[in-house]
């Protein structure tokens, strides 16, 4: 009787103690795979495996480019390659920075003349086989390998299922 | 395709082979024909490389090959310039550049024109080793891997690993592939050439963070000293011999990776043996396009190329980059 009142005891705490911490997580964002699914966005199907790389190791993915990320915080970088349709082939890259300001550095530092505002994250800018944008301390970056008729909207689309992500 | 299906047949079964090997080395083709005691750097271009769609043609591309080969060389045959430029019957490999990805990678058909060259001045077919860092580099460029002795090899160093012992020249200590150290006479670089956010300009020197374990080690001060040192290192700097440099596409900005908003199409192929000279002649072509497109120069942007300068200087003795003294032909 009194081993059946201490586990009840027991189990009544660490209940507690777990709906507790689930509330507090539940408050942010979990800090999952970035990257969508195969069809989550409609004609995007993701055709690699998630790499992931810590900033101590993002030379062995982009080996000189790392030192400008590094220098903006970056604390960890994940890519896939998509296929839009079967077709058009692109890369995303996900950069979580350390803070918002990495983030809007790096957006910054690669905007040209060029570049077409875009509604998508805090900040986007576009070009015909591109997109990147900063939503938080992640900065998007989506690249497409050829350019074709509807490239640019079908980016887009995967931009925002990204961003739904983050 | 068909073009690639036939040359990679020929490849694996050795068919293509011709003519007989050559005892003389590199130094000796280029004596005669280079002028006397400046670098022979050859620019070939053909403005109709790429078809209406973007596509190489893998056509011209040979032809393109062959005319800056033959035009370095001073043989008009094929065959008779790639007998001199490598000794036939030793293992060449051709260090190519796909850091960058599919869209800015050292392109398959430049491979598969090399490889088929070689192949006709009578290297055994297991005897070309294509390779890079790792796989996914390696495939980046189009490129399968395969370990097959019979076959034209294609691996990276993430397979053969690197030696245990490091070498070191100035600030350089590093351990380097031991494709480059055990199984390579000579190698060809086939650089792909990239505005580099660090370096300035990436090219035939800088293609030699490859061959390294870390890399990242020697991209402090904008990769100066560090691509003049790996280079003065003496296993790259006896057994990386040649340039077959791919200007065919490149980024003007934004690289080394691939920046589709500032891709452009040079069509062009920069051949040399002296690799200081190479990248002199590679970061003026950058600089020129810069400046069409209205951007600010290397030098304005902070980062100009500064390890050239250091290649060329008394202490490292890798070549040149004084114009006066780089036999340039644009052909």
């Amino acid at each position: 009787m009194k081993n059946a009142k201490w586990k009840f005891l027991m189990v009544t705490v660490v209940s507690f103690a777990l709906v507790g911490t689930g509330m507090v997580v539940g408050c942010k964002k979990k800090p999952g795979n970035p990257l969508p699914d195969s069809n989550a966005v409609s004609g995007w199907e993701k055709s690699s495996e998630t790499r992931t790389f810590a900033a101590k190791d993002l030379w062995q993915y982009i080996d000189g480019d790392a030192e400008q990320y590094i220098s903006a915080g970056v604390v960890s970088t994940s890519t896939s390659d998509y296929k839009y349709q079967g077709q058009l082939e692109a890369v995303v890259d996900v950069y979580t920075m350390g803070d918002a300001a990495g983030a809007g550095k790096i957006l910054d530092t690669g905007r040209t003349k060029e570049a077409v505002a875009v509604q998508v994250g805090d900040a986007g800018i576009s070009y015909a086989q591109s997109i990147v944008f900063r939503k938080g301390a992640n900065l998007v970056r989506i690249v497409a390998y050829e350019s074709t008729p509807g490239a640019s909207q079908a980016l887009l689309a995967l931009a925002h299922g990204v961003e739904a992500r983050l | 395709m068909s073009n690639r299906r036939d040359f990679l047949k020929s490849a694996a079964t050795g068919a293509v082979l011709l003519g007989s090997q050559s005892k003389l080395g590199l130094a000796a083709a280029v004596a005669g024909h280079a002028d006397a005691g400046k670098s022979k750097v050859v620019v070939a271009k053909d403005p109709a490389l790429h078809n209406a769609a973007g596509q190489l043609d893998d056509k011209r591309v040979i032809e393109l090959l062959d005319r800056a080969i033959a035009s370095y060389t001073g043989h008009d045959r094929p065959v008779d310039s790639w007998k001199h430029l490598v000794p036939t019957d030793k293992v060449i490999g051709l260090k190519v550049n796909g850091l960058g990805g599919k869209g800015i990678s050292t392109h398959l058909a430049l491979v598969l024109a090399v490889c088929e060259r070689l192949q006709q001045a009578g290297v055994k077919p297991g005897n070309i080793i294509v390779w890079d860092r790792n796989a996914r580099d390696i495939e980046a460029c189009g490129l399968t891997i395969s370990t097959d002795p019979g076959k034209i090899r294609v691996f990276g160093s993430d397979v053969s690993g690197y030696e245990d012992q490091k070498e070191t020249w100035g600030t350089a200590s590093i351990k380097l592939s031991k494709i480059l150290t055990r199984e390579c006479a000579m190698v060809i670089g086939l650089p792909i050439l990239k505005d580099h956010s660090g370096a300035g300009v990436t090219f035939a020197m800088k293609n030699m963070y490859g061959v390294i374990d870390r890399p990242q080690d020697l991209h402090n001060g904008g990769c100066n000293p560090g691509v003049a040192d790996l280079n003065c290192i003496p296993t790259v700097r006896e057994k990386v011999r040649f340039t077959i440099g791919d200007a065919m596409s490149s980024v003007y900005n934004g690289g080394p990776g691939f920046r589709p908003e500032h891709l452009w199409q040079p069509n062009t192929l920069i051949v040399g043996e002296d690799r200081v000279a190479v990248d002199h002649t590679a970061w003026q072509m950058i600089a020129k396009k810069r400046a069409e497109v209205g951007m600010p120069s290397l030098d304005d942007a902070k980062r100009p190329p500064r390890y050239i300068a250091t290649a060329a200087d008394a202490a490292h003795n890798l070549g040149t980059n004084d114009p006066s003294r780089i036999h340039l032909l644009e052909v």
